[in-house]
């Protein structure tokens, strides 16, 4: 025979059995299923938040590095446009020089090849004029019989102060 | 916490000076410790609180009776019960107690179905448990997606312990189902073994009825979930050679009802020795009838009782992963994990089927 505290009761079995069940029912329905569920719906909550948070770094990165590339893009291109630019006005400032140059040269040569002219013509009326008043003077000459010497040279340097190289 | 530490303790020097009196009734006529042990760890048909010279403190429970033929009597336990008095057993309706135990007067066939001490602390403790779980889920109620407060904070980590190094880890990814069993007989167990550290209170926990009901149950709920590989390893345990079968078969069925045996008796011997240390480090004043000895007593029986909230803590916690294990066991699916119970890492396999 085991002694008493040994030996299971069973009355104790019974009601130990009854009211364990009962609580297990009770405490499944109105206790576990409502904590496990709000453990889970918090955890689901908190990990969905962690993982928004990533994806929010993540997209922030991207939007970072596409403003960056964005930014040295656009660096990029301000200076190409720069350089274009520069160098078109240089090219142009090129042409323009030379064109002006090429212009300059041009008038030069005309003004060069007028002034010729305007002196070649200005020469053969010097020579005209010349040819004419020696004839003239010639003329005059011959036509009074100057006995005189002096009277002659007086003659000759009237004539000469009278025509006056224009 | 601090708080918390302080109504422990509180607990635990009181369950020390509280019970000396309870000795000191027996005091009169040659104090016999075993007794006095055996019939404070043993269930009775009333509550006695405490006894003082003026007389005893004591609450008389129902009892309840079915004899077949007779049929079911309930009267008060004051009728038949002698409290702390010697005597011949008082009789009532044909029953009488002899020690403790319920006989009828004509030694016929009784079934006792009486509301015993441990029964009336079972019942308190149930509406215990029942008042602090839904004020723990009405907190989530209350506080529905935000940080726990209060009592539902203090529950609130055991519970996800219980969930994911428990269940979660012995069980896979099947545990959600088993977690309302092993929640509550955890929580069970556990308030039971502090109720029961706390005088005057009844010694459920470490009475072998209610562990073997908790162990049954177990039992009931492993063989229910069991699948074809829990008896495939049973009857066809793989690696052993074909004439050592018939040995292994009886190995392994005895096996079987071995682990809840071991359930029923860890916790209750690990409770009931406990109590028996405790109420003899305090039987000691009275065997040595001299106050010289209070400071040991009162030394080792402090020191015993934080000791038995650690195992009551413990206790609880054991059954309940041995209990996972062991269901876990039962509907584990692949069929090489011979060596290891149940999964090494529910969680990561959890996390795989999401």
């Amino acid at each position: 025979m085991l002694p008493a505290f040994l030996s299971p009761e069973l009355g104790l079995i019974f009601w130990q059995l009854v009211i364990f069940l009962l609580v297990l029912f009770l405490l499944a329905k109105f206790a576990w299923k409502p904590i496990l569920l709000a453990l889970k719906e918090r955890e689901d909550s908190i990990e969905g938040a962690l993982r928004m948070a990533d994806q929010a770094k993540i997209e922030m990165q991207q939007l970072k590095a596409g403003n960056e590339k964005l930014l040295t893009d656009a660096r990029l291109e301000r200076d190409r446009m720069m350089q274009e630019a520069t160098q078109m006005a240089n090219q142009f400032r090129e042409t323009e020089k030379a064109r002006a140059t090429a212009e300059a040269n041009i008038i030069i040569q005309q003004a060069r090849e007028a002034i010729q002219q305007e002196k070649n013509a200005a020469l053969a009326e010097v020579k005209n004029t010349a040819a004419k008043l020696s004839l003239d003077i010639a003329e005059r000459i011959l036509r009074r019989e100057l006995t005189d010497p002096a009277a002659q040279t007086q003659l000759v340097d009237s004539y000469l102060k009278d025509v006056k190289l224009n | 916490m601090k708080r918390l530490l302080s109504i422990l303790l509180c607990f635990v020097s009181l369950s020390v000076f509280a019970n000396e009196p309870a000795g000191e009734g027996a005091k009169a006529e040659g104090f016999n410790p075993g007794e006095m042990i055996l019939h404070h760890i043993g269930d009775s048909h009333e509550w006695h609180w405490l006894a003082t010279d003026n007389g005893n403190f004591t609450t008389y429970l129902p009892i309840i009776a079915y004899r077949p033929g007779k049929g079911v009597s309930v009267f008060s336990s004051k009728h038949i019960s002698n409290g702390e008095s010697e005597g011949p057993a008082k009789e009532y309706d044909g029953l009488k107690l002899d020690h403790e135990h319920l006989v009828s007067t004509d030694g016929s066939k009784l079934y006792d179905f009486s509301i015993t001490k441990n029964v009336a602390g079972l019942i308190g403790s149930a509406i215990l448990m029942l008042v602090v779980f839904t004020a723990v889920a009405s907190g989530y109620k209350k506080n529905h997606g935000r940080a726990p407060k209060g009592i539902q904070s203090f529950f609130e980590p055991i519970i996800v312990f219980i969930r994911d190094e428990v269940a979660k880890k012995n069980i896979g990814p099947k545990y959600e189902r088993y977690m309302p069993y092993l929640l509550t007989v955890f929580f069970f167990i556990w308030f039971n073994n502090l109720l029961g550290l706390t005088p005057g209170a009844a010694n459920l926990s470490g009475n072998i009825a209610v562990t073997m009901v908790l162990a049954v149950l177990t039992l009931i709920i492993t063989l229910a979930s069991s699948n074809k590989y829990y008896w495939a390893h049973i009857f066809a345990t793989p690696g052993v050679p074909k004439p050592l079968l018939p040995i292994m078969i009886i190995v392994e069925v005895i096996g079987i009802f071995t682990k809840p045996f071991s359930l029923m008796i860890r916790l209750f011997a690990n409770i009931t020795a406990g109590h028996i240390v405790v109420l003899s480090f305090i039987s000691l004043v009275f065997i040595f009838k001299s106050w010289a000895v209070a400071p040991v007593t009162l030394a080792f029986g402090l020191f015993i009782n934080v000791l038995e909230l650690l195992v009551a803590v413990l206790q609880a916690f054991i059954f309940t992963l041995l209990t996972s294990m062991y269901i876990g066991g039962a509907v584990e699916d692949h069929h090489d994990a011979d060596l290891q119970m149940g999964y090494d890492d529910g969680s990561a396999s959890t996390h795989v089927s999401h």
